[in-house]
């Protein structure tokens, strides 16, 4: 007989007649309660059920690498014809077929971590009013009700709000500060993206809030901590994995955005040379120039962007769970 | 779960995906081409965004007559020809001809068919300006290559005498997205150009030297409007239906034509060659606007492929036809320009050419 925990042990038939049937016979003469018999078809369906759901988990698998198979293969052509300086160079030409993803790999990472830096107060600010505060009420549930409403709102509509009522109050700040007023560029985008992924570290940072258990915060009380020492003390540090966490997912959005940075954004290929300068961003330059491209290398090389733009949010995943990590210790 | 069994899933799993994505990859040339066989009586087509509104009508107006039903996705001039390549559609549309590399990747020959004409016109937003500015074609290419940079620039004030300029900045607005109308935009400059043909170049979408990209014409409009001294390149019928101020062009022949329905079919009024491939760009005739194009139907010389009917390939050509004959009636309420006489025969004669099994359809 095995000695390891096997799976096999408690749901062969036989097994589990004999076990049955031996310590049933003796408890239900002690006790005379009926005991419950498992029939050959219920132990097959446990094993049917287990077995459909590692095939739904490998079916996941299979599709991201499928996905990242297809990117590397379709963009060989590029590859070969624009080596490892694809990532370096600062031309995008689709006329003399030059291509250089530099500007937009700049134009995300610099909307993505600017959006994420402007909205890191305003997620933190709801998720500690909502969890500490005032968990509680009808205030607070139409303040939760409203930003989660703000994560539905699909991007393109942000595009047109932004299009139509943020560039021209951005136009008329430029001006003021003496800046070119363009109104559209890295700035507005971000200002946009901000916007739209308050709601994920604000929804999970709130429900990690409150689950800190009461008796830290009451101990800190009884100590004489205010309210805000409480928080800055017990509750974040407590909390920080799973505020990370939702930073992480906030900037992971932020990073694959398209539509409504692609109306924003300004759109030129050249390198930005100050945040309210326009710009480019991986994900706009796929979804403006896929349906047109007329020649092979073309559509390789934007395939391509899509592959760099897949890796940089492998990457920037990564680190982000190698420092969630560090910060559980 | 042991190692080893992790190990054996995790290469089933690279294993399951790679064949997958093999087998789609194969299946895509030869599987999907049964697809454009479902009815007799629908009629696929898919290509250029430019004249989907005037198709769209014409393709409603021939249900009522015929009762046929054409189903046409309007994803792009280079989608439409990949779709054709594939075989999955039956008609592509085009606002440029096959280029030389699409000609290499596709296994039959093609036959183009001007279907409509339109026009790409320069707007401008100078509120205080009440005329119609001019322009020249190397004031154009100065502008877009960010060479002249104020409205008041001499060049400008000398061939718009009498008219008060402002001293603010030009502010450019191109096309972000690849489009037809681009690619007539810089087709024309770099005829009319040296210097933009040697900076930049021609195509659907190019390195552009200056300038904010919105996408769509909705989106250079939208720039245009949004911009005091903002010019930019859109196409007549949508600058006719958004009330757009645009300008005067100077074409080959030295005269200052303003765009127009009119003016476009002039344009398309000179020799077109039997192949329908010509480029309206920079036309010949003395009052057609130069920054016109012609708008193509492609479809295969030999239409015996993927098991289709004579029957059906009859009704789709038939249908071509009236789009080049009666259908043009429905161009001007849209603001597209009708063909020319010259351009109709031509497509007549293209039509008459196209085999099934060998022999013409149409008599």
């Amino acid at each position: 007989m095995e000695t390891t925990v096997d799976n096999n042990l408690i749901t062969r038939p036989e097994n589990i007649l004999g076990r049955v049937i031996t310590s049933a016979k003796i408890r239900d003469a002690v006790k005379g309660i009926k005991r419950i018999q498992r029939s050959h078809r219920q132990i097959k369906a446990e094993n049917v059920f287990r077995k459909t759901i590692i095939l739904v988990a490998l079916a996941m698998v299979v599709l991201v690498m499928g996905i990242l198979l297809t990117l590397i293969l379709q963009s060989v052509l590029s590859v070969k014809a624009t080596g490892i300086g694809y990532l370096w160079g600062k031309t995008w030409d689709p006329v003399r077929d030059i291509f250089g993803a530099y500007p937009f790999i700049l134009g995300t990472i610099l909307t993505s971590f600017l959006a994420l830096f402007i909205s890191i107060p305003f997620s933190f600010a709801v998720a500690i009013f909502l969890g500490e505060y005032y968990p509680k009420g009808w205030l607070p549930n139409l303040l939760k009700n409203t930003v989660e409403l703000i994560a539905a709102v699909p991007s393109v509509i942000y595009g047109f709000w932004g299009l139509a009522v943020l560039v021209p109050i951005v136009r008329v700040f430029e001006t003021k500060i003496g800046v070119q007023p363009i109104g559209l560029g890295i700035f507005t985008s971000s200002l946009i993206l901000a916007v739209m992924i308050i709601p994920y570290a604000a929804s999970l940072g709130q429900s990690m809030i409150k689950m800190v258990p009461s008796n830290l915060k009451e101990a800190a009380y009884s100590l004489g901590a205010t309210r805000w020492e409480v928080i800055r003390s017990v509750i974040l540090p407590y909390t920080k994995s799973g505020l990370f966490a939702g930073i992480l997912l906030s900037l992971g959005r932020a990073l694959g955005e398209t539509m409504a940075v692609t109306m924003v954004i300004g759109n030129t290929s050249l390198i930005p040379k100050s945040i309210f300068a326009p710009g480019n961003t991986m994900a706009s330059v796929i979804a403006n120039e896929f349906t047109e491209a007329d020649h092979p290398v073309y559509l390789s090389a934007l395939i391509e962007l899509g592959l760099v733009l897949f890796l940089v949010t492998v990457v920037i995943n990564m680190i982000g769970k190698r420092l969630t990590k560090q910060f559980t210790i | 779960m042991k190692i080893g069994n992790k190990l054996a899933l995790a290469a089933i799993a690279i294993v399951v995906s790679g064949g997958l994505m093999l087998t789609g990859c194969n299946g895509g040339g030869s599987g999907s081409g049964s697809k454009s066989d479902t009815t007799d009586n629908t009629i696929l087509g898919a290509g250029a965004t430019f004249p989907n509104p005037l198709y769209s009508k014409m393709f409603s107006e021939y249900n009522k007559i015929n009762g046929l039903k054409v189903n046409y996705q309007s994803i792009g001039s280079g989608g439409g020809i990949q779709q054709l390549t594939s075989m999955t559609v039956d008609f592509g549309a085009s606002d440029a001809p096959m280029n030389g590399k699409q000609d290499s990747a596709i296994k039959a020959p093609v036959v183009h068919i001007p279907a409509t004409a339109g026009a790409v016109v320069i707007s401008y937003n100078l509120p205080d300006v009440k005329d119609t500015l001019n322009f020249t074609p190397d004031v154009v290419a100065g502008i877009f290559l960010g060479d002249i940079k104020k409205w008041n620039d001499p060049k400008i004030a000398e061939i718009n005498k009498g008219v008060k300029l402002p001293s603010i900045d030009i502010q450019v607005s191109h096309r972000s997205d690849g489009s037809g109308t681009t690619n007539i935009f810089t087709t024309y400059l770099c005829k009319v150009n040296k210097d933009w043909e040697t900076k930049v170049g021609k195509g659907s979408a190019v390195n552009w030297p200056v300038g904010l990209g919105g996408k769509g014409n909705e989106g250079v409009a939208g720039g245009v409007k949004q911009t005091p001294g903002g010019i930019g390149y859109v196409e007549l019928a949508y600058a006719c239906q958004n009330n757009m101020s645009y300008g005067k062009l100077k074409n080959k022949a030295g005269n200052f034509i303003l765009p127009s329905i009119s003016s476009v079919t002039a344009a398309a009024n000179i020799e077109i060659p039997a192949d329908g491939k010509v480029s309206l760009t920079n036309t010949d005739a003395p009052d057609g606007y130069p920054i016109s194009g012609l708008s193509w139907i492609l479809v295969y010389k030999e239409q015996k492929y993927n098991d289709r009917s004579l029957d059906k390939v009859t009704k789709m050509l038939k249908l071509v036809q009236w789009m080049t004959h009666e259908g043009q009636q429905y161009s001007g309420a849209l603001n597209y320009a009708p063909l020319s006489a010259k351009a109709v025969a031509v497509g007549d004669a293209i039509l008459k050419s196209v085999t099934y099994d060998g022999k013409p359809v149409l008599q």
